[in-house]
């Protein structure tokens, strides 16, 4: 799987136009290069340097070395929530990318009626800001005037509070599923597009039957989209904040502020002013993923 | 070619399959008299192992699975509407997918934005500055970057991608922290600079214009423009931008979104209710209903959510044809 897409050819007959190119090429991408030095490269540098410090209410910040990722690793509420998130990503990524190339593929098949319907209106939760999304799923899980509510009132049912302590999470991945299903669809969507045509008529020429063009065409076709889709839903899932944030509100008891690591990192640094200790475990959660990620990308590569 | 039994080639049923002039697929209501199907089993089964694969038809089970689908990303969306014409009371009282007494629609927008002194309307413009500033720049730079990286051979060219998309790795919220901090040294921090600047960049962005530039652009045309003595510029304005147009309009739409819902930024950055954007607003409002004292408004979070996503959902089904072409771009890789 090559990310890079491959260079236009310049030929540089002399070296001075290829220092020429240099100095232009520079020139349009150092605008970008400048923001990005600022908004991403010098606040790790500099979480980097929080998190080596440590503010003490006597005695100013003094430099303690490795004491706050020792503490971090040792910290129960640290730890719960990373299981937390672990047990979420184990769960949503499979089922949202699942049902997200079961639709991608239903609709590259061109088996269905409305297929131009289906394609827009599937995306349509990307348009929603997990704010109102969250909010919308949260009244509609209310017991109060939510359509839970509803169903148990008009039919007698007694259908468990979706806002409870033990049912919360899965909650939670609904609204994230239902965000980005359609996103990931179209992903796999616009990657079956792009497969030639002729090798799936090779296949059937071959003797192959849908389901089989599916699993020995198509899938493989598409496996880098797949491993892309995959690394992006596992940093997702580690970074879990606005959906269980917005949801406080209504399941306060249920989600606690350390309910995920970013939401303890946000509630220490500014509910509880540990800046230094809070960047610690945003480095930590930042390391966790990016090998995570890049395991899951070794994996995905291997078998193609 | 394969031919279907009507004898007209494959790909071009695809197209006039939905018309109902499908073979397999008799449409209810159809003018047409249904084509008859073939007498003898026999053709049927060779037809059917022959062109399945390539050239099927539409099929009624697969679009109601698939439907179901439909029906669970529709459903919340319907709920939203169809509660924004309820006013409290009905909130509580009626069957959250039918009517109820009153429609209170109308009621509800001009309530929701005339509510604690048309703050709502405040938010919407905020965001708006938000979204023209952030997006628009963040597709600028996004453009110039993607150009450079596809068409100029220049040092650093390779660690700029590597650095960028690993960049993309790093949590937002592990930035949030010390961008804070770093902003509000630089006394950025509660105003509109501290939402724009972060938005400026986007990786997804700079990669989709980079890949785009490769395919759209061609360094012949880039050299023949050359040998004619057009300067670099010259050449960006006026022979490559046009042809980057769909992947740029792609891009300037990825990241209105991104700006227009985003959430956690404004979170950190912004205290001050005057600078909130939507999202940060309608989550006041919500929060506000927990707080001792505070006036619960359900139904003004339920029609500001509708007034919230109205204008980004109408912007996507308004430009589809152009971010379904630049993300098919995006995904081509070999």
């Amino acid at each position: 799987m090559s990310l890079l897409p491959a260079p236009a050819k310049a030929v540089s007959p002399s070296r001075s136009r290829a220092r020429r190119s240099a100095l232009v090429g520079w020139g349009f991408a150092g605008p970008f290069a400048a923001v990005f030095a600022l908004v991403f490269l010098a606040p790790i540098g500099y979480a980097f340097q929080l998190s080596l410090m440590r503010d003490r209410l006597i005695g100013g910040t003094s430099f303690v070395g490795a004491d706050n990722y020792l503490r971090a690793l040792s910290d129960p509420r640290f730890w719960e929530g990373s299981v937390r998130v672990g047990l979420f990503l184990l769960v949503q990524v499979p089922v949202m990318l699942g049902i997200a190339l079961l639709v991608a593929l239903a609709i590259d098949s061109g088996r269905l009626y409305g297929k131009a319907f289906f394609r827009v209106a599937v995306f349509l939760p990307y348009a929603v800001p997990a704010v109102v999304a969250s909010l919308m799923w949260g009244f509609i899980y209310g017991t109060r005037f939510g359509l839970v509510g509803n169903l148990n009132e008009a039919f007698g049912l007694a259908l468990p509070d979706p806002l409870s302590p033990s049912l919360v999470l899965a909650s939670i991945g609904n609204v994230v599923t239902w965000e980005f299903v359609g996103y990931n669809t179209l992903i796999f969507y616009a990657a079956l597009k792009v497969v030639p045509r002729s090798l799936y008529e090779a296949a059937a020429i071959d003797g192959a039957g849908e389901w089989r063009i599916v699993t020995a065409v198509k899938l493989p076709a598409i496996r880098s989209a797949v491993v892309i889709a995959t690394i992006f839903s596992i940093i997702g899932s580690f970074q879990l904040f606005n959906e269980p944030n917005i949801m406080q509100n209504l399941a306060p008891n249920a989600i606690t502020t350390d309910y995920t690591p970013n939401l303890y990192t946000y509630s220490l640094a500014f509910s509880g002013q540990q800046h230094n200790y809070a960047a610690t475990i945003a480095i930590v959660m930042g390391v966790f993923t990016a090998v995570i990620a890049y395991a899951v990308q070794l994996r995905g590569m291997r078998k193609g | 070619m394969i031919t279907d039994p009507t004898g007209r080639p494959a790909d071009t049923r695809e197209r006039t399959g939905h018309s109902g002039t499908d073979p397999g697929g008799a449409t209810a209501g159809s003018p047409r008299p249904p084509v008859a199907r073939p007498p003898h089993a026999a053709p049927r089964r060779r037809r059917r192992r022959a062109h399945t694969p390539l050239d099927p038809g539409p099929s009624v089970p697969l679009t109601l699975v698939t439907g179901l689908v439909l029906v669970y990303t529709l459903l919340p969306l319907v709920w939203l509407v169809i509660n924004a014409t309820k006013d409290q009371e009905d909130l509580l009282d009626s069957f959250g997918l039918w009517l109820g007494k009153d429609f209170q629609l109308w009621d509800n927008i001009s309530r929701t934005l005339t509510y604690d002194d048309g703050a709502f309307v405040r938010w919407t413009l905020n965001t708006l500055l938000y979204v023209a500033a952030g997006a628009g720049g963040a597709t600028v730079l996004a453009v110039l970057g993607g150009y450079a990286l596809a068409v100029y051979e220049f040092p650093g060219r390779r660690a700029v991608f590597a650095v960028v998309i690993g960049a993309v790795a790093v949590p937002g919220t592990a930035l949030a922290v010390p961008t804070f901090l770093m902003f509000s040294g630089m006394g950025l921090a509660n105003t509109p600079w501290a939402v724009i600047i972060p938005s400026l960049v986007s990786p997804f962005g700079l990669y989709l214009m980079w890949v785009f530039t490769a395919q759209a652009v061609p360094s012949e045309l880039l050299e023949a423009a050359r040998i004619d003595g057009a300067g670099e510029l010259r050449i960006f304005f006026r022979i490559a931008l046009p042809l980057l147009a769909p992947g740029t309009v792609t891009v300037l739409l990825f990241s209105m979104v991104a700006t227009w819902n985003n959430y956690f930024l404004p979170l950190i950055m912004i205290k001050d209710p005057d600078w909130y954007p939507l999202t940060l607003g309608l989550n006041a409002w919500s929060a506000q209903a927990r707080t001792a004292g505070g006036e619960p408004v359900f139904d003004l979070i339920i029609t500001g959510s509708l007034l919230t996503i109205a204008p980004i959902v109408i912007v996507f089904l308004l430009l589809q044809r152009h971010w379904q072409s630049g993300l098919a771009a995006g995904s081509v890789k070999e």
